[in-house]
This record gives C-alpha cells, structure tokens and sequence, in this order.
C-alpha cells in the first residue's frame, strides 16, 4: 500500500477499534432486533430465584438462624445468584451459539470469508458475551439494591466481577463448542458441569456447608472464586489478599481458554 | 463517527497484464488425502473462470484456499499480487466470496445482512449504504430490503449473498456452486446477473458440475478430477480439442441390447462410450452416423443426434459423467 493510501485508510476508520469489535457489533444488531426472546432467560429467570429464595426461604433462616455470615440471606444469596446466573447465561450462549455459528446459521463462515481472522470471531464472540453479561447484571444489580441485597457501594464491583467469570465460561465453552460437530453433548456438559457448579460453589449457601471431603471440591469451580469475589463486595467485606486470589484464578483461566479458544476456532473455520 | 468516505476505486496493485491467481503445483491435504493434487492454474484479470468437475473433485478445497480460508498444503500460490500465508487478512479485504452454503443471517432483514457484513470490512456506514442500495438494485431485491431473509427463495438468497461479497468492491469474485439448487428460472436470472458483472471488469472465478454452467459463462476454464486437473482451455476449444463434433445417443430397453450393439457400433466409430442404457457413439457427422447405425440394423429404443458439449469432454477423458 502506498503512503498515501494507507493514511487515508487510517484517517477513514477514525477512532481505531480492535477488529473483533466488528463481531460485536452484529451481535448488538441482533440483539437489538431480538432481545425480547432473550428476556425471560436473562432478566427475569433470575429475579425470581431471588424472590423465591431470598425473600422466601431467606424469611424462614433469618428468623431461625439470624441470617447467613453475618448478613441476611438475601444479602448473602444475591451475589451468588447474580455471578451463577451470568455463568450460566455465558454457557447457553457459548455452546449453542457457538454451534450455530459453525454449523447451523454458519455466519462464523461468513465471517472468516472477509478480513477477519477466526481470532477475531472468537475474540468478538466472548466480548459480546461479557458486553451482555455486563447488561443484565447491571438490572440484577439495581432491583436486588431496591429489595435490599447491596450492603456497600463496593457492591458495584459485584458487577465486573460477574462479567469476568461469564468470559471465563464463555471462553472456555466457545473453545470447546468449536470442537464439536453436534450438539448432543451440550445438554450433558450443562446437566453434569454447569447445573453443578450452579449449586455447589457457594451460590446458595457457605461450602462450609458441605461434607468435609466435598469442601475442597467446590474450590476447584472457578464459580466458587467468581462469587467468592463478589459476595465480599455486595457485603462490604472487601479481603483484598483474598480478592487478589480470586481475580488471578479467573484471569489465568480466561487466559487459557483464550489460547485453546483461538486455536479451535481456527481449525474449525479455517481447515 | 468521524469516517471520511472511501476514495471509490482503488488502484489496482497488480499491473494490469499479471495474472489475479497464480498457483503452481498446489496441493490440500486433510491427512493423508490428497483433495487437491498439484495442480496449475493462472486466472487473468477481466475473465470468467470455472473449475468443473464432479462431487469431490476438488474445486471447493481450491476455491477455499483461494479464498483464504484454508491454508495451503504445498506448492505456490499467490492472489492479486500477495501470499495467502502471510497476508490472509489483506487479500481477503480485496475479495468476494459466495460459498455453496447460504450463510445470511436469516433472522435479520435484507438491508441489515449487507449493513453488517460491510462493517466486516470496516467500511463506514455512509459508504455501506450507497452501496447496498445500488447493489440491491443489481440483484433486483430492492423492494424487499426490509423482509426478513429466511422466507426469500434459494434464488433470491443467492442473489443477497452476491450482492454481499460485492459490498467491498472486489477485484474478484469467489462463487462456489453459484447455481447448485436453484430452479432453472432462478439460475438463468443468475448466470446474466453475472454477465453483466463481467461485463463491468469483475473478475469472476466460480465452480460448477454443470457443463452448460460452465459452457454459458466461462471463458476459460480447467475441468479437474480426482484432485488433479485433466484439461483446461475455452469451453468451445475444449470440446474442438477432446470430442467430435457431433454425438449419436442411443438408448437401449434392456442392458443385453446394448451389450449386443457394443461391437458393431465399434466399427462405425472410433469413439464409444456405454453410460448405463445408453450409448453415445462420437462423430463428426451426426446424421450420417445415425443412418448407419439404422441400417447396420441395430435397434435401439431411441436415437438422438446432438452437437457434444463439455459432459462429452469429461466423459471422454475420465470414463465417467459429471454427476456421477
């Protein structure tokens, strides 16, 4: 490309954007047009596990037990809900979406056919993810404040937090989905991994509570370290060192998925 | 957005004598399957060229890493000019593509499919606009711009999917199976579409294993097979330099009727080809051939005389037909 070219060529693109932002961008498109199918899921599904259990079961250990580490169960639950539920809207979209993409609607294809890489597919296909995650959280976030759920203003980072641990998910699935040709494993991979990890990493109540040899399973979900993060924030009970292990979990396997993300995504649309 | 518009045709970079695709000895291989064998094709700006052959030839495995989208197994291969292995990104910027599979997002209106596949391209939304109205009109779909795709005929999609690899202005255009699926109506409309866009200097590479595909709009073209490339010329100079004129086809009521006819129309005729109840029996005058294989006293069920076509080429150089 001559000088002359290539500077109208960055004048033309103004503000520079990563090119997996081009991903995005059609998944915002789509939402736009279809996101009421997507709202029930999304928004409402887990405002009613926080009704149900918050405010219902919450009543009856509050009374009995004086709440749950010092806070209500509510105060407890929200952030374990809030991080579980973006997990699992994360996995819903990464292994289904991922397989239409490929295969069903096969726009990844259409895609990887113009400039950009199936790097950038799997980039934009997590960032858009997150960017939703980011979306529903946030109305989790204000309607669990309205029924008393948020105990500090630290609790915003609650917020973060869940984004990160749905891109965790949403990269690790992505890769995977990418590997498959079918869709038969993805309701096993939901019933056996996420549904599991949905109950079991501290969401609903302390892995204390758990026999002495299942505890130490809960801390292999990477769950466990999203809501961990997040209760001590919602509660106003910042542990920084304890933070600190929590965000270093979550980045080294976002990091990791990252990289087997990239590569199946390229033997898958470009073999 | 603050987007200064496109400079409207850029410069070619490729002097205009060098050839757009140039492969040498190019070879795919998944494992140890050779899908494409080593083969060498030059395509020329300005010119429609095909790639015929049967299911599994190897045209799409060529098509793919053409278009960039597939790396190279061996051999050379180099596209307006640049590297496939080194600069993916930059020749696809430059290319059209229309896969054999629709890949429309089909939940979402004609205008918003051309709307983001151009930000694919980083082209800015002013300039996507212009021209997705003028390409619509194009491909005759400007009065369904705003209808969802996944109703629209095979027809009418393929037509979206053109329009679509044309949104960056390409020097070329990719077609894998333009018309496979379509009804006669729908790919007659096609094949002038695409008339007139070789017309306008669109360099047009396409697959097919329709001969009259590749006889109406090719200008040059290789017939492949097995991976390999077995021919390779103008439809009309194909068919001058591999088959006779004319051919006599003949159909047969039972298969022992053909076997028994077998020898003698040997003698009539240098070439004859037995394709399940028929024979095709190749000569440069038709209608004599016809007489003396009427009087030679063979009876066959019917006989039909017909000027040969590239299925005839293929037939005669690999034994066996296009869609087999």
């Amino acid at each position: 490309m001559t000088d002359l070219a290539a500077e109208l060529d960055a004048a033309r693109r103004g503000p520079r954007l990563p090119t997996f932002a081009r991903v995005v961008e059609r998944e915002l498109r789509l939402f736009s047009k279809l996101w009421r199918g997507t709202l029930f899921s999304t928004f409402v599904n887990p405002i009613l596990f926080l009704l149900a259990m918050g405010v219902g079961v919450g009543g009856i250990i509050d009374d009995r037990r004086g709440g749950v580490g010092g806070v209500t169960y509510l105060a407890f639950i929200v952030p374990g809900i809030m991080v579980a539920s973006s997990m699992q809207a994360a996995a819903g979209d990464s292994l289904w979406g991922v397989m239409a993409g490929v295969k069903w609607m096969r726009h990844f294809h259409a895609m990887a056919a113009t400039p950009l890489s199936p790097a950038d597919v799997f980039a934009g296909k997590v960032a858009w993810t997150a960017t939703r995650i980011a979306l529903s959280s946030s109305v989790f976030f204000l309607i669990a404040t309205v029924f008393g759920g948020i105990s500090s203003p630290l609790g915003l980072l609650a917020i973060p937090t869940a984004v990160l641990t749905a891109a965790t998910f949403a990269a690790a699935l992505s890769a995977y989905a990418a590997t498959q040709d079918t869709e038969v494993n993805f309701s096993l991979v939901f019933r056996l991994g996420v549904i599991p990890l949905f109950l079991f990493s501290g969401t609903f109540f302390p892995i204390s509570q758990l026999p002495d040899w299942a505890e130490p399973l809960s801390r292999l979900s990477p769950l466990f370290y999203g809501v961990e993060l997040a209760r001590m924030f919602t509660t106003g009970q910042p542990q920084w060192g304890l933070a600190l292990i929590d965000v270093t979990v979550l980045i080294v396997l976002l990091a990791v998925s990252w990289r087997f993300g990239t590569r199946s995504f390229t033997r898958r649309l470009a073999a | 957005m603050s987007e200064v518009p496109l400079p409207e045709v850029p410069l070619p970079e490729v002097p205009l004598s060098e050839p757009l695709i140039v492969a040498r000895k190019l070879v795919k291989k998944f494992g140890d399957f050779a899908a494409v064998d080593g083969i060498d094709v030059e395509v020329r700006r300005g010119e429609v060229f095909g790639f015929l052959g049967p299911n599994g030839a190897g045209k799409s495995s060529t098509m793919r890493m053409i278009g960039c989208v597939s790396p190279v197994s061996g051999g050379e291969l180099r596209i307006l000019g640049m590297d496939p292995r080194t600069q993916g990104a930059e020749i696809r910027a430059r290319l059209g593509s229309v896969p054999q599979e629709d890949n429309l997002d089909t939940e979402l209106s004609v205008w918003d499919n051309l709307a983001i596949y151009g930000r694919y391209f980083g082209l800015p939304r002013d300039v996507i606009k212009e021209r997705a109205e003028q390409l619509l009109d194009f491909v005759q779909l400007s009065d369904r711009r705003k209808d969802r795709v996944e109703p629209l005929s095979g027809g009418m999609k393929r037509r979206l999917t053109i329009a679509r690899g044309l949104l960056n202005q390409p020097e070329l255009l990719l077609l894998d199976e333009p018309t496979t699926g379509l009804d006669p109506q729908a790919r007659h409309l096609l094949w002038e579409r695409l008339y007139q866009l070789k017309l306008s200097g669109v360099t047009l590479v396409l697959t097919t294993h329709y001969m009259d595909e590749a006889e109406q709009l090719c200008d040059r073209l290789v017939i492949m097979d097995q991976g390999r490339i077995v021919a390779e010329g103008s439809p009309r100079g194909l068919i001058d330099q591999h088959a006779t004129r004319d051919v006599v086809e003949l159909k047969f009521a039972t298969m022992d009727e053909r076997e028994n006819s077998l020898e003698r129309l040997h003698r009539l005729s240098s070439r004859v080809e037995p394709v399940a109840e028929r024979v095709l029996v190749y000569s440069d005058d038709g209608d004599a051939t016809a007489a003396a294989v009427s009087e030679s006293g063979i009876e066959p069920a019917s006989i039909l005389v017909r000027r040969s076509t590239l299925e005839d080429v293929f037939l005669i150089l690999t034994g066996r037909t296009l869609d087999e």
